[in-house]
């Protein structure tokens, strides 16, 4: 098997874009955008997520078979939202 | 009576110091040390229940008062479902077999295997802990508020026991994973794999994907409770369902963890003792990961009458519908199995037939508690505790003693008494059926759990199931007795003293610490039995 050496220039520049995304967070908390700040926080938090699964945890250099179960987690996780929101949603 | 030695070099007699059984990293021995722990797990646990059981002949709380008597149901559920239930089978019987049954040397991880152990042994003591400091009422689903905001006792050990003991499930659910994929003998290709390991790949698949939500669940209700951190707290603005959602989001595959694994042995029992090959192989091992990935789609059955909403319930029961049929299909395959195969008696096939058996009545009540009208009229009631100890017990409990025995020969060296064997499966399960089945009953005419007085018109059913669970009970102290007699005096066994397939039986009884002298080449599919052939079964011994 062999492994993908990632430079470390990457790792910086991966850092610096969480931080970078981290100060955005703060920053569009104090914009009152009504609804939509909770969806924008989220997707913010989505992309930080997904730099860090591809680059932090190699993902974008792995073998198919490990993309699947990483993109399984994330199915679960769906999963899990999906059915529970079936509840919250259709409360009365 | 002579005690005769081992004539070769294995993983027992390797080295006998304590601490080569402490810091190894063979599969085989820490196999050994789970099933020491969960045995000692599973008597502690069993303590409770003779407590409550006695508690309940009468319609009276004259030996327990209600808080005591919610403190030994909590730590019966709790022990039983963590730290025997969940590791029994995978933890014990698949770390011993996954990788010889693949024809590997040991798990892709070893060290991780032991970490998992002791990590296991670390959310054990932790429990153990709680329950010596005064235990903690909450039951075992720990539900919130009231786990979080006003029981006085232990929950937050006790649920950072099960947090960290969740952590050795996820290693042994990732190892097994990694290993199925990556360490396959030569030949061994996915369709040519002993059932038994499908079993535990969607078993382990449930692990990963779900111990970490009861983990971060539980981590909340101790966040909550410790901090005041409002997350399910209503006064707070919290939303206590979304506990029961979270916890069964895993607790309800958590039973899969437990029954699937023992599907995995009684397929290995069923073909052995039949001498036939499993009949729709293909069917059972898709079955597996149909439970396996449907499992994960039905939790809401558990809260029909929580206030979640009518249009969830709806959803939650049809899949709750749409699970039992790959259980069916394993159902039927196994007796389509026995049919025209030259069927033998012995203990482990008792086992089994009692698991189909149970297993069955389990399953089919568990049909009337996913219909929603049914389930509001029986929901809390003695009808879910019967129908989920005829699944736990009947089930898991009976593939996890079924394995124990089959396999016994090759992880000992040593036969069991045969005799003892059949008759102690015979006590288990007529024991259980006077335990649990009058629970059915009691259940239907409106019994409510947890409770440790009831109304008289209730005491002779009640009586009765204490009565079979002292039966039970000896059932399950004579097993404990002859096998650890069979391990100084039981006569040795062969290396294929049933004359079963599979690459586990190719190796010596009990194995060298590596499994196989030279990596095993597979060229044929599993449970090639011939039918008819039933000399080898009368032939164990060496």
């Amino acid at each position: 098997m062999s492994f993908h050496i990632v430079p470390r220039s990457t790792y910086f520049k991966v850092f610096a874009a969480l931080v970078l995304l981290l100060v955005v967070t703060v920053l569009a908390a104090k914009v009152p955008l009504g609804v939509f700040n909770t969806p924008i926080a989220l997707s913010i938090g989505l992309v930080k997520a997904t730099l860090i699964v591809l680059y932090f945890m190699h993902v974008r250099y792995s073998p198919p078979l490990v993309r699947v179960f990483a993109a399984g987690g994330f199915l679960w996780l769906a999963i899990m939202f999906a059915l529970t929101f079936s509840d919250v949603l259709t409360r009365h | 009576m002579t005690v005769q030695g081992f004539a070769h070099r294995n993983y027992l007699n390797a080295d006998y110091r304590f601490r080569s059984w402490l810091w190894t990293t063979d599969h085989k021995r820490i196999a050994i040390l789970y099933m020491i722990s969960i045995t000692m797990f599973f008597f502690v646990g069993g303590a409770a229940a003779v407590l409550f059981r006695l508690e309940l002949m009468t319609p009276r709380g004259d030996l327990t008062i209600a808080e005591t008597y919610n403190r030994l149901f909590t730590l019966h559920g709790v022990i039983m479902v963590f730290f025997f239930l969940i590791p029994s089978i995978p933890a014990v019987l698949g770390n011993f077999l996954l990788p010889m049954m693949i024809g590997a040397r040991d798990l892709a991880f070893p060290r991780l295997n032991l970490a998992s152990w002791y990590i296991f042994m670390l959310g054990g003591v932790m429990a153990v802990g709680a329950i010596i400091a005064g235990g903690a009422d909450t039951g075992w689903t720990f539900y919130t508020p009231y786990s979080s905001t006003y029981t006085n006792t232990n929950v937050i050990l006790m649920a950072l026991g099960v947090f960290v003991a969740g952590f050795s499930s996820i290693l042994t659910g990732l190892n097994f994973i990694v290993t199925i994929h990556t360490m396959r003998a030569p030949g061994l290709t996915w369709f040519r794999l002993p059932l038994f390991v499908w079993a535990h790949y969607a078993t382990s698949l449930i692990m990963v994907l779900g111990t970490p939500v009861i983990a971060i669940t539980l981590l909340l209700v101790v966040l909550e409770r410790g901090l005041g951190i409002p997350i399910f707290d209503p006064k707070m603005g919290g939303d206590p369902l979304l506990f029961q959602h979270l916890f069964w989001f895993y607790s309800h595959p958590a039973v899969y963890i437990m029954i699937l694994p023992s599907m995995g042995v009684i397929s290995e029992i069923v073909a052995c003792f039949a001498r036939n090959r499993v009949f729709g192989y293909k069917f059972i091992a898709f079955s597996s990961l149909a439970i396996a990935v449907i499992g994960f789609l039905v939790w809401g059955h558990h809260m029909f009458v929580s206030g979640q909403s009518v249009y969830a319930g709806m959803v939650f029961s049809f899949m709750s519908m749409l699970v039992a049929v790959p259980s069916a299909i394993k159902v039927f395959n196994w007796t389509a199995t026995l049919h025209k195969g030259a069927v033998s008696l012995e203990t482990p096939m008792l086992y089994a037939l009692g698991f189909i058996g149970l297993f069955t009545l389990g399953g089919l009540t568990g049909l009337f508690l996913a219909t929603l009208a049914i389930d509001v009229h029986v929901h809390d009631t003695y009808f879910v505790v019967a129908h989920f100890h005829y699944i736990m017990v009947g089930g898991a409990v009976m593939g996890y003693l079924g394995g124990i025995h089959f396999w016994w020969p090759k992880m000992t060296g040593r036969m069991y008494p045969e005799w003892w064997g059949r008759l102690s499966a015979g006590i288990i399960f007529i024991g259980f059926n006077l335990t649990f089945f009058p629970q059915f009953v009691l259940g239907y005419l409106g019994m409510p759990r947890r409770v440790h007085e009831y109304v008289e018109e209730f005491q002779v059913l009640n009586v009765m199931s204490s009565a079979g669970a002292s039966i039970l009970g000896v059932g399950y102290l004579i097993p404990l007795a002859y096998l650890i007699w069979s391990l100084r005096y039981g006569p040795l066994a062969s290396a294929n003293p049933w004359g079963a397939t599979g690459l586990e039986w190719q190796t010596e009884s009990p194995p060298t610490t590596f499994n196989f002298d030279k990596t095993p080449v597979v060229r044929e599919e599993a449970y090639h039995y011939d039918t008819g052939l039933t000399e080898a079964s009368h032939s164990h011994v060496l």
